[in-house]
């Protein structure tokens, strides 16, 4: 049984991610949204927790909302996919239920 | 009178709580999200986690911020078959609380529990 | 344009459906004026409502279900009263809401 969990906050602001990290097993899911998009990319000083939790778990990062903050430029941390909407839809549709952090 | 839920399937319900109350509206929100939801006969519980575990700290006095105490209306909940309210351990104590601060029994989960409680629902829903 | 209603010489504001707008303001003339309006005569049966609905409030800060209503009353006063049906007799427009309002609480955010 797993669960898609959904961020979109920035971890500079809340702390949700890591509130949602701390409480998933390693047949969930996480993709990062809107706000949430930003520690995606490489060279924040995140990037080492999201590359260990990268290693346990599946990441993910919307494409749209990384592009909309001009951030596409930048390499996103190893272990993430980028996903557009229609990856976002197969993801709800591949796990069983869906938590958006709010 | 009430009507029967159309749906006829119950599903299994869990309302996700992280914030405290009365600074945002979310609190509120979902107990009434809940006791609405009660009229449907589905399968519910709550969880409070992070600062959504302030929701039921007891001894709420909202009078001088002239806000209702809607922590009251927790203790309601039994009587919308609301009976299976989780909290989880290491948020209470992370906050120098313990159960006997809360309003209303409850069960503690440890955090590593908290997956296998949401693996057992149809529906989350966060607050 | 605000409404009201006149009780023992005062004017209390109430919101467009006639529900109190203080919860503070009620007093048992405010029921008395309503039911008036509504060409109702309260009995004790009614009152025994008033009272619950006023009490659930004071206690849980929200109106109760029609479900959890039903169940008080028949518990208060004998199974053959725990039922619909009684309570649509007193309470024509609904129980919930026609009661409520006969009690100064807020509208009820379910549908009877």
């Amino acid at each position: 049984m797993s669960t898609l969990n959904i961020v979109n906050k920035s971890p500079f602001e809340k702390r949700s991610l890591d509130q949602c990290l701390s409480r998933i097993g390693s047949d969930d899911a996480v993709l990062l949204i809107e706000d949430a998009v930003v520690v995606a990319m490489a060279g924040t000083r995140y990037e080492s927790d999201l590359k260990s939790a990268a290693a346990a778990k599946k990441l993910y990062v919307l494409t749209p909302d990384v592009e909309a903050r001009g951030l596409a430029d930048k390499p996103v941390v190893e272990g993430f996919t980028q996903v557009d909407y229609k990856g976002f839809v197969a993801l709800v549709t591949e796990h069983d239920r869906v938590h958006s952090w709010l | 009178m009430e009507e029967e839920y159309a749906g006829g399937v119950e599903k299994k319900f869990i309302y996700i709580n992280r914030r405290a109350p009365h600074g945002t509206v979310y609190a509120l929100e979902s107990l009434e999200t809940v006791l609405i939801g009660a009229a449907f006969d589905q399968d519910v519980s709550m969880l409070f986690i992070d600062d959504g575990v302030y929701q039921l700290k007891k001894d709420q006095s909202t009078d001088s911020i002239e806000f209702k105490n809607f922590s009251k209306a927790f203790r309601a909940l039994e009587m919308y078959d609301v009976e299976k309210l989780f909290v989880e351990a290491e948020s209470l104590q992370e906050r120098g609380l313990s159960e006997d601060d809360l309003l209303v029994d409850v069960e503690l989960v440890k955090r590593g529990e908290v997956k296998d409680l949401i693996d057992q629902q149809d529906v989350v829903l966060s607050f | 344009m605000s409404n009201s209603i006149e009780v023992d010489g005062k004017t209390l504001a109430t919101d467009e459906e006639g529900y109190l707008e203080n919860l503070a303001d009620w007093e048992p003339g405010v029921a008395n004026v309503m039911a008036e309006i509504d060409d109702c005569e309260l009995t004790d049966n009614h009152w025994e409502v008033i009272n619950f609905l006023r009490e659930y409030y004071e206690e849980y800060q929200i109106a109760p279900a029609v479900r959890v209503l039903t169940k008080a009353i028949g518990k208060k006063l004998g199974k053959e009263y725990g039922n619909g049906k009684y309570l649509y007799e007193l309470y024509p427009y609904g129980p919930a809401k026609q009661a409520c309002k006969y009690a100064g609480l807020p509208k009820p955010t379910g549908c009877v």
